[in-house]
Formats: C-alpha cells, sequence, structure tokens
C-alpha cells in the first residue's frame, strides 16, 4: 500500500502540466469543449463508441483519451456501454457488411436528440478498404453523421476537436 | 519433416517458383493430403495454416495449401482440386485448427472440407446468399450482395437452471465487435461459443486489386495494433519473390520498430487486465508509460504507431544520433517506471487471487489448438519465431524467450512483463549496433506466378503471409494469417471452470485482434 501511495505522489498530476504544442492544444479545445458541455448538456457529455469495422487503429487512440494525460473526463466526457445513455455516437469504419446490422440498431438505440461523430479516413469514406461486397464505405453511407475526424488514425488531440466542432454545430439540447 | 517428403517419393513434386529457399513447397496428390497431415502430427509439426487459391488463372483449379511448422522449419504442401469438383479432405480430425481454416475455405472460396464436422459458415454470416465466394476469381467484388434471411445455428444447452447470455457485437467497451454466446448456470460458465466475422472487410482481395507499393499500407490496418509487423511480413514476403535485400540498417530500423511496437501494446495489455480486476491505479500508470512511448514515436517517426513506415525494400524513415540518444535515454526512464510498476503488481494481492489460476489454458491443450505467442509461451510451448526462424537482426541480436507453465491469466501477464524487459535490452542493442547506409533498396514487382511466404513475431506472436503473383504483375492471392486466427478458439477452452464476470479479464488477457482475424 505505501509503494502505491508513494507512486501516487510520485507521479503526482500529469494532466495539468502541458508544455508541448499538441497538448496546448488540448487544453485549448478542452476549455471551449467544458463551456460547450456545461451549456449544452449541464457538464455531462455521453459517448457511445462503436466500431463498425475499424482496424483498431481508431480504438487505440479513443481509448487514450482516458488516460491521465488527456483525461476526458475532466471535461465530463464518460464513455457509457449503453446506447440508451448516449448524447453521442462516436463511430469507426469502414461499415463492414456484417456490422451495418448493429450499427443501425444502436444508432436507433440512442434516444434523440443525437449526434454522430465519425472517426477516421475509413470513417469517412471507407479508406484503404474503399467500398466492396464486405465495406460498405465510410459511416455516412449507413446513419447520418455530424462531423468527421480526419486521419489514420486521428491523433488523440484530433479527437477531443472533432467532438468540440459537433456539439458547436448542434443546437442546444438543453 | 522433409522425411516425410520422401514417403511420396515421385508422387511429391517440388514446386520452385516457392521464394525463400528456405520455405519449400510440395504438391501431392490430394488423395494422400490426410496421409501426409497424419504423419506431420506424429512428427510433431503443428498446423500453421491453410488456404486455399483460386489458380484458374494460370489454368489449375483451386490449390489446397496447409503449411507445417517443426522446431526452425517451415513447410508448404499443396494439392489441386477441379473448379467442377471443388472438394478436399479435411483436416480437421488430426489438425484442430484446421476446424476453423476449412470453414473459412468454405465460406470464402466455395471448396469443401469432406468430411468436416461443422457445416456452418464463418466469417460469412448467415444472412449472405450462399453461392457467394468472394475469393473467387469470377467473383466481382466491387459489386454488393443481396442478404437474405438465414439464421445461425448456435450450440445449445438444457436443464434446469441453464441460461443463456448473448453478448456482442457491440461490446460494452471501446473494443472491437464479435459476439460471444455463453450457457451458464449461475455464474458457472458451461460453455462459449465465438461468433466472429463482424469487421470483415474483404482484406484478402482487396489485396488482388492494388499494386504491390499500397499492399504495405493495406498490410499495415490489417490490425492497426500490430501495423508494423503485418507491414513487415508484407515486405519480407514480396522481397523474398523479387530477390531484394534490404540493407542492414533498414533492418535494423525495422526490428527497431516491431520492439516498439510490442513495448506499447504490451504495457497497454497489462494496464487493461489490472484494471479488469478493479486496480485501475495500474491501468492510469501503465498508460501513461504507453504515452509517452507513442509521443516519441510520432516525434522520431512521424507517426503515432509508426504506420506505413516499413515499405517494400526498406523503412521510410530513418533515425540520427540525437534520435538514438533520446530513445536509449527513454528507455533509461521506462525501465526505472516499470520496475517500480512491476513491485507494485508483484506485491498486490488482489491482483494474485484473481489472476491465477483464472482463464487456464493448459499446456496439453496449448499444444493441440497450436496456438502461437505470448499466449503459447504462457502455456508451456516455446515458440517465438525471432527465435526459432530469425529473421535479421535477430540472428545477431538474440531475444530471451519466457515460457511459463501456469497458462493463466496472471502467467499471460509475465510473459508480457518479461518481454518488455527484453524488448528493452533488445531495442539497446540495435541502436548500439546500428549499422550504416541507406534506409531503402529498390524493388522490381515480382514476375508472373511465383510465392513468397515470411513469418514475423508480432507482439501477438507469428504473423504469417504467403503472396503468389498474377498474371497482370499483380498480386493473384494474398493470404493473411494473424496470430488471432488460431489463438480465438483457445479462449472457448480457457474460459472453461471459470465464472461470468471473469470473462472480460480471460478476454483481455488473450486480447486476440478481431480484425485481423476476421480480414
Amino acid at each position: 500500500m505505501l509503494r502505491i501511495l508513494h507512486q501516487i505522489f510520485r507521479t503526482g498530476i500529469v494532466t495539468e502540466p502541458l508544455p508541448s504544442a499538441v497538448e496546448t492544444e488540448i487544453e485549448f479545445i478542452g476549455h471551449r469543449l467544458e463551456d460547450a458541455i456545461r451549456k449544452r448538456f449541464h457538464r455531462s457529455l455521453t459517448i457511445r463508441e462503436v466500431d463498425a469495422g475499424s482496424c483498431n487503429g481508431c480504438e487505440l487512440e479513443i481509448h487514450a483519451l482516458n488516460n491521465p494525460i488527456y483525461n476526458c473526463e475532466r471535461f465530463g466526457i464518460h464513455f457509457t456501454a449503453s446506447p440508451r445513455f448516449a448524447d453521442i455516437l462516436l463511430v469507426t469504419g469502414p461499415v463492414s457488411i456484417n456490422m451495418e446490422t448493429a450499427l443501425l440498431r444502436t444508432y436507433n438505440a440512442a434516444p434523440n436528440p443525437k449526434l454522430v461523430i465519425a472517426v477516421g479516413e475509413c470513417g469517412y469514406n471507407g479508406g484503404i478498404f474503399g467500398e466492396s461486397y464486405a465495406s460498405l464505405g465510410g459511416i455516412g453511407k449507413i446513419i447520418p453523421v455530424d462531423v468527421y475526424i480526419h486521419g489514420c488514425p486521428p491523433k488523440p488531440a484530433d479527437i477531443l476537436n472533432g467532438i468540440l466542432k459537433a456539439i458547436e454545430g448542434s443546437e442546444p439540447i438543453c | 519433416m522433409n522425411n516425410i517428403i520422401s514417403l511420396f517419393g515421385n508422387e511429391a513434386r517440388k514446386d520452385n517458383s516457392q521464394y525463400p529457399a528456405t520455405v519449400t513447397l510440395y504438391q501431392i496428390p490430394k488423395e494422400r493430403f490426410t496421409e501426409a497431415a497424419k504423419s506431420m502430427k506424429t512428427s510433431g509439426a503443428r498446423l500453421v495454416a491453410e488456404w486455399a487459391v483460386d489458380e484458374t488463372p494460370f489454368g489449375r483449379g483451386f490449390g489446397i495449401y496447409a503449411c507445417y511448422a517443426k522446431d526452425s522449419e517451415y513447410l508448404i504442401l499443396k494439392t489441386y482440386t477441379p473448379l467442377e469438383d471443388p472438394t478436399f479432405p479435411s483436416l480437421t480430425k488430426k489438425f484442430v485448427p484446421a476446424y476453423r481454416f476449412e470453414r473459412q475455405m468454405r465460406s470464402l472460396m466455395g471448396v469443401v472440407p469432406l468430411g468436416h464436422p461443422d457445416s456452418r459458415p464463418w466469417i460469412k454470416h448467415e444472412d449472405w446468399q450462399e453461392d457467394v465466394y468472394p475469393l473467387r476469381k469470377s467473383f466481382d467484388a466491387s459489386k454488393s450482395i443481396s442478404r437474405v434471411k438465414g439464421e445461425y445455428q448456435w450450440i445449445k444447452a438444457e436443464g434446469e437452471g441453464v441460461y443463456e447470455i448473448p453478448v456482442g457485437p457491440v461490446h460494452a467497451g471501446i473494443i472491437e465487435p464479435g459476439h460471444f454466446r455463453f450457457q451458464a448456470v449461475g455464474e458457472d460458465i458451461l460453455n462459449l461459443e465465438e461468433k466472429l466475422g463482424y469487421v470483415h472487410k474483404g482484406i484478402e482481395k482487396r489485396f488482388e486489386s492494388i499494386s504491390w507499393k499500397e499492399g504495405a499500407r493495406l498490410a499495415g490496418r490489417v490490425s492497426g495494433d500490430s501495423t508494423v509487423a503485418h507491414a513487415i511480413a508484407y515486405c519480407m514476403s514480396i522481397e523474398s519473390m523479387t530477390g531484394c535485400n534490404p540493407t542492414k540498417r533498414a533492418l535494423w530500423l525495422r526490428a527497431l520498430m516491431l520492439e516498439r511496437e510490442r513495448i506499447a501494446n504490451h504495457l497497454g495489455d497489462i494496464g487493461a487486465i489490472c484494471n479488469d480486476v478493479a486496480f485501475a491505479f495500474l491501468l492510469y500508470q501503465f498508460s501513461i508509460l504507453k504515452e509517452k512511448l507513442l509521443r516519441t514515436n510520432y516525434k522520431l517517426f512521424g507517426h503515432r504507431f509508426m504506420m506505413d513506415k516499413i515499405i517494400p525494400g526498406g523503412v521510410a524513415v530513418d533515425i540520427n544520433s540525437d534520435a538514438k540518444n533520446e530513445i536509449l535515454s527513454e528507455m533509461d526512464w521506462l525501465t526505472n517506471e516499470l520496475e517500480r510498476l512491476v513491485i507494485i503488481y508483484d506485491e498486490n494481492s488482489s491482483l494474485d487471487d484473481r489472476l491465477r489460476d483464472t482463464g487456464v489454458l493448459t499446456t496439453e491443450k496449448a499444444k493441440e489448438l497450436s496456438v502461437v505467442g505470448f499466449v503459447a509461451r504462457a502455456s508451456g510451448q516455446g515458440i517465438d519465431c525471432r527465435i526459432q526462424s530469425p529473421f535479421s537482426p535477430y540472428d545477431h541480436i538474440i531475444p530471451k524467450m519466457t515460457v511459463l507453465n501456469s497458462g493463466d491469466a496472471h502467467a499471460r501477464v509475465w510473459v508480457r512483463i518479461e518481454e518488455v524487459r527484453d524488448s528493452i535490452r533488445l531495442i539497446r542493442e540495435i541502436l548500439n549496433s546500428l549499422p550504416d547506409g541507406k534506409i531503402t533498396e529498390s524493388l522490381t514487382p515480382p514476375s508472373t506466378d511465383k510465392s513468397g511466404f515470411a513469418v514475423v513475431e508480432g507482439w501477438r506472436g507469428e504473423i504469417v503471409y504467403w503472396i503468389q503473383s498474377g498474371l497482370k504483375g499483380g498480386i493473384n492471392r494474398c493470404m493473411v494469417r494473424d496470430p488471432s486466427s488460431v489463438n480465438w478458439i483457445a479462449l472457448e477452452e480457457a474460459i472453461h471452470g471459470n465464472i461470468v464476470p471473469d470473462f472480460p479479464l480471460c478476454n483481455k488477457s488473450f486480447n486476440q485482434s478481431y480484425s485481423g482475424h476476421d480480414l
């Protein structure tokens, strides 16, 4: 136990000091994100992530949002297990033929109003997988998309930025 | 294994279009295909992969291929089956891994394994038309396929108090999609059946319509977490077909990236496994370490996962002496941080309590299922192709293999810890002996009807590529075998005797790729 406490004190808060350019951008995005969320979502933004056929690259970067360095929870961003609680669907693609139904069902299970953010080049247009019998292409082919986040995969800071764009562009929800 | 070939006398014909020379390919008669498998089994070889190739452009019907490995040797046996009678004898009764390989061959190529115990489709879902065979040359991949009504026949369990839990394809966390069907009594799991294929993107078919160069990018996206390892395997198999020898510097840099990929993924996994037993402290600690490594990757290689940095003929990015020193000091920092956390892991009795004896894959089962990678090494199987069939620089810089016998979740964590330690050592050695020279060699595309084979030990285990060049200078077939293709089924075995709430933990301790399996 003492070792754990010692390690906690040694680590300190890794989120706050933001020396490099990338991290400064996160803070900047973060403040705007925080304001927008406070206004529209009472400081709580709940995201359901859906992998509709990705290579898992985008998932790794979405995961990173939860690490202590990006610490997206400080902005009230929380990932939920159930689409029933979701304000936003964060979808990675391309939409595979075998995920089309599951994606539609997840979309329909999320309450209105909801936003859809498509993550990565594949979520935009199928990326390197293109459109074929198995890859149906971008997320927009199956469900309405509010924001596309480019990159292969987009960096965590870019994903936070995309979330901001999504809620800025929408009508006030509450 | 070559002794077995001698049993076939004149009936085994060596194929001289197979590269590299160390991996031989023999054609044997179809009726002796299972006999060969039986002899392989007796000799102690494992089935690495089994796949079908539409060779009608060469006027040959369907090729059925089986790759075996024993110690440091890889051997491929093939046989042909005509277009009008696309059948072949099943190897499933000899080798368990053939069970899913053959279901997949039947589903996607339409070649029927005679004597296979399970005729349900695999990868192809029940709402596809049955006569759709995407890997056949006659199939137009650009056309969409129409859906039909169909129902998957699950294995059922009946009895008082028996109930079923369907999980997925959309899971609770931020992970890839797949379906798990449990039959349970109370909290005890009676049976687990996996259904995968949800992220099937037609990768193998896609390879056939893109350039050799573009193929390296696609290989780097078979499984995003293993982008370096897949791209190396792809490039190595083309390079073997064309006689292209990347410079030593390029090979050393590839290994540098491969070991960095291994460290980053292992660190992430160790933390995530601890989190699944409610010890979030180590998740956050390990994810800080992982994030710092990814940032260094971005700074020095231009991409957090080093995607597209491995190209046919070499690597796309070089490092200077400042970068070298930065990585060396990063490794010092990492060692210091890691060892502090390892002590905490080791001393924590709640982790001990939950991870030991959970999700046990016995050494016998591991051998029977021919699993690979850290899953194999945690269950007594000393398989690491960096050691057994080393590609440069691993013939100079020898990795250390950690093999444990308990086969539980703890063993899979501990093998990862030891491998992170060893990868740190390897990176230091790679950098301290980094040869001078250019980083790319020119590569002329392979001529028609040749095939190249390569194995690479990614962080998950042995990745296999077999590529055949086509008539018009392109790819006729690219067979990808991710470690997950053989390891997934081991999870079904390891879960027996466990409770439902421990499933996420068991699954995480295996952490197999859905995308790499589904292709």
